[in-house]
């Protein structure tokens, strides 16, 4: 088990036959990703990494049972092919992209109110189901299957977190990367909330970050609701409020989203909260075996 | 993007939002020149010299060495002239700008609003910006205007008002009436209002801004609606479709460093620790400045790399981080998932040898794909290069350099 995506699931590359979208279709078929085909309007007809293009979303789904999307296009028409996909009637969405215009999002979520999708990102890793399926950026090979579901605002921090768990033993049911930006589809909560429901999630890692407020709403979540032991990291215990720290949505704008806060809440609501990034992995195996 | 008033408020003027007018001076004779034209054009004669830099507490701050506050009203265009060779070229230090201030180097001079008329002028706040939680704008407003948004929000929390914008169909005529009402107004101030509001909300989507910051918003004596302050920062991400904004960027509103590294597509942050960091990715980023302080240091900087951390990159961010004399030690941390760490620790070496003059100790902390042909690299370079794989060891030696 895991969530959203696993080996059944089949994958449309949407910006399949430019530069990233070529590299990262690439890893994701040698990693054993069910990769189907990609879309690239105008392209339709040939075959690009042995799969066919096409010239829609629509004609993808139909030509290949497509059920889950990832989005390599630039930020100008990344916002446009979300909601290509949705309309297609893709179930998971997941945009790479970053640098998106936060009133494009504004527009995205509206239009994805009454759509039956879940989408992930934009400005993230993607989600990747350990020996299954991995759509998205990230290095598979510090995965392991096993049973932490992870859910983190960041690519190279998760990556950090994973890397620990792998080495301790600790493999991970689903790795999600929900993505940096002000806007987003899949929240913490939502990704926690999915873990729970989740048999084989024994145990969540929750990572995030200054700013915004989701953070406190999964931990609020959890303690109402939480069954399974949660392990939490915030990055920017150091960062000046009023800066942007690199991610458009990493900025202190208040009292209520600098990491101390936001770690304050989330130990009041029972969630394991580590001080360091280092102790992350530690600290999830010593909950689980403590 | 942060840009000034005087910009903001041209933009605004586009949009049809009434605004206190005036003319941008760089010199003491332009602000005399602007001072009569503002009594020619808008039959002002007081005007209200206003230094621009990019900070709120303007009226409130004060240039470093003299009692000259940063927004002044001049009665004639020679006292113009005088407030503004006080303000031009000094360093305005504000509650926003922290103790080393901002340098003043163009002024507004702007009409008198304050004008006697039949009613009382009252003043109040209005902002545009995206609420997070809703995933929509919100308009922020309140009749308590001229003040700080934040203390009103700790004080009295009920008289601040939101109303939130549905994407789809945008603001609608009974929104605008709807903060017209609750603001108190009636009559032609009413009208003006609800004009003001619908104009406001169009610009503010129409150049794809972050946020809009009104303050005060002001109802002159004789029922006008302008906006007398504006603060204006635009969406970085939506620059491309706004080529004219470039334009508008102010170089010596930022730090210079920050400005150097934008150039080699570094995203970087000057803080003033004494450790140095240079990492890829910015959650980690932010997590290697957390690691610093925990180990007993303070970070100097927030440097995200990007995805491709080689020799050239590495280089350039060695060089930006050396800039800063308070930096005593400099911890790489690098997760390589695409990118190799062989890769970047030859990067390292290479720029290491490049610079030649490093006094500095450099602690990398590679970690991920071939990262143990990495340590070798940097353990057999001969350089004064600390190298770790897990984070830990890195933050342990953090530690260890430290404490000398």
């Amino acid at each position: 088990m895991s969530i959203l995506v696993n080996k059944d699931s089949k994958i449309v590359v949407q910006g399949f036959t430019g530069n990233e979208g070529t590299f990262h279709a690439t890893q994701m078929i040698e990693y054993g990703t069910n990769v189907v085909g990609g879309v690239t309007p105008g392209k339709g007809g040939s075959l690009h990494l042995d799969r066919p293009v096409f010239n829609t979303v629509q004609e993808a789904v139909k030509g290949t049972g497509a059920n889950v999307s990832i989005i390599f296009v630039p930020p100008a028409f990344a916002a446009d092919a979300i909601m290509e996909a949705a309309d297609a009637g893709i179930k998971v969405i997941v945009c790479i992209t970053e640098g998106i215009p936060t009133k494009d999002m504004v527009m995205v979520k509206a239009y994805l109110s009454d759509k039956d999708c879940t989408l992930i990102g934009p400005n993230c890793p993607g989600i990747i189901t350990p020996g299954e399926a991995k759509i998205g950026i990230m290095p598979g090979f510090i995965f392991k299957k096993g049973h932490i579901g992870v859910v983190s605002k960041s690519g190279t921090l998760t990556y950090e977190a994973v890397d620990q768990l792998t080495k301790l033993g600790l493999g991970q049911s689903t790795a999600i990367g929900i993505g940096g930006d002000p806007i987003i589809g899949t929240t913490t909560k939502e990704a926690v909330e999915m873990f729970m429901n989740d048999p084989d999630t024994h145990g969540i890692v929750m990572i995030g970050e200054i700013g915004g407020g989701m953070e406190a709403e999964a931990a609020r979540w959890i303690k109402e609701h939480g069954t399974k032991p949660v392990v939490g990291f915030i990055a920017g215990q150091t960062a000046p409020p009023g800066r942007r720290m690199g991610h458009a949505g990493a900025i202190v704008g208040g009292k209520d989203d600098t990491a101390a806060a936001k770690m304050a809440i989330m130990a009041e609501c029972g969630i394991h909260v580590v001080d360091s990034p280092a102790e992350i992995g530690q600290k999830m195996f010593d909950v689980l075996n403590g | 993007m942060n840009i000034h008033e005087y910009q903001a408020k041209e933009i605004l003027k586009t949009f049809g939002v009434a605004v206190q007018n005036g003319f941008v001076a760089e010199t003491a004779e332009e602000a005399k020149a602007a001072a009569e034209r503002v009594k020619t054009e808008y039959d002002s004669s007081w005007c209200v010299v206003k230094a621009q830099i990019h900070a709120g507490g303007r009226g409130k701050g004060k240039v470093m060495g003299s009692e000259q506050r940063g927004v002044q009203v001049a009665k004639n265009p020679e006292q113009a002239a005088e407030i503004a060779s006080n303000l031009l070229g000094g360093t305005l230090v504000t509650i926003q700008t922290g103790p080393i201030g901002k340098l003043v180097s163009k002024v507004l001079v702007a009409q008198d609003v304050f004008y006697p008329g039949p009613n009382e002028p009252k003043e109040y706040y209005m902002s545009v910006l995206l609420d997070r939680t809703t995933k929509q704008n919100v308009i922020i407003y309140t009749t308590e205007g001229g003040m700080d948004i934040e203390e009103v929000a700790e004080h009295s929390p009920e008289k601040i008002h939101k109303e939130w914008i549905n994407p789809a169909v945008g603001l609608q005529g009974f929104q605008a009436r709807k903060i017209a009402f609750n603001l108190g107004l009636e009559g032609t101030a009413f009208k003006e209002m609800v004009k003001f509001v619908s104009a406001l909300y169009k610009a503010y989507d129409a150049t794809d801004s972050a946020m809009f910051e009104i303050n005060p918003v002001l109802k002159t004596s004789d029922d006008k609606i302008i906006a007398v302050d504006a603060k204006v920062s635009l969406d970085d991400n939506a620059l491309f479709r706004h080529k004219d904004f470039a334009a508008l960027r102010d170089l010596s509103e930022e730090d210079p460093t920050e400005v150097e590294a934008g150039n080699y597509n570094l995203n970087y942050v000057k803080l003033d620790g004494n450790v140095g960091c240079m990492v890829n990715g910015a959650g980690l980023a932010m997590a290697t400045m957390d690691i610093i302080k925990l180990s007993g240091g303070e970070p100097a900087n927030f440097l995200d790399v990007g995805g491709t951390a080689n020799a050239e990159t590495v280089e350039a961010g060695f060089r930006i981080i050396m800039s800063d004399p308070n930096v005593k030690a400099i911890l790489i941390n690098i997760f390589g998932g695409i990118v190799r760490c062989d890769r970047v620790a030859n990067g390292v070496v290479e720029a290491y040898r490049k610079i030649g003059d490093i006094q500095i100790p450099i602690i990398v902390r590679l970690q991920g794909t071939n990262a143990e042909e990495a340590k070798k690299i940097i353990d057999e370079s001969g350089l004064q290069v600390f190298s770790a794989i897990a984070l830990k060891e890195a933050a342990e030696l953090v530690e260890k350099v430290l404490k000398g």
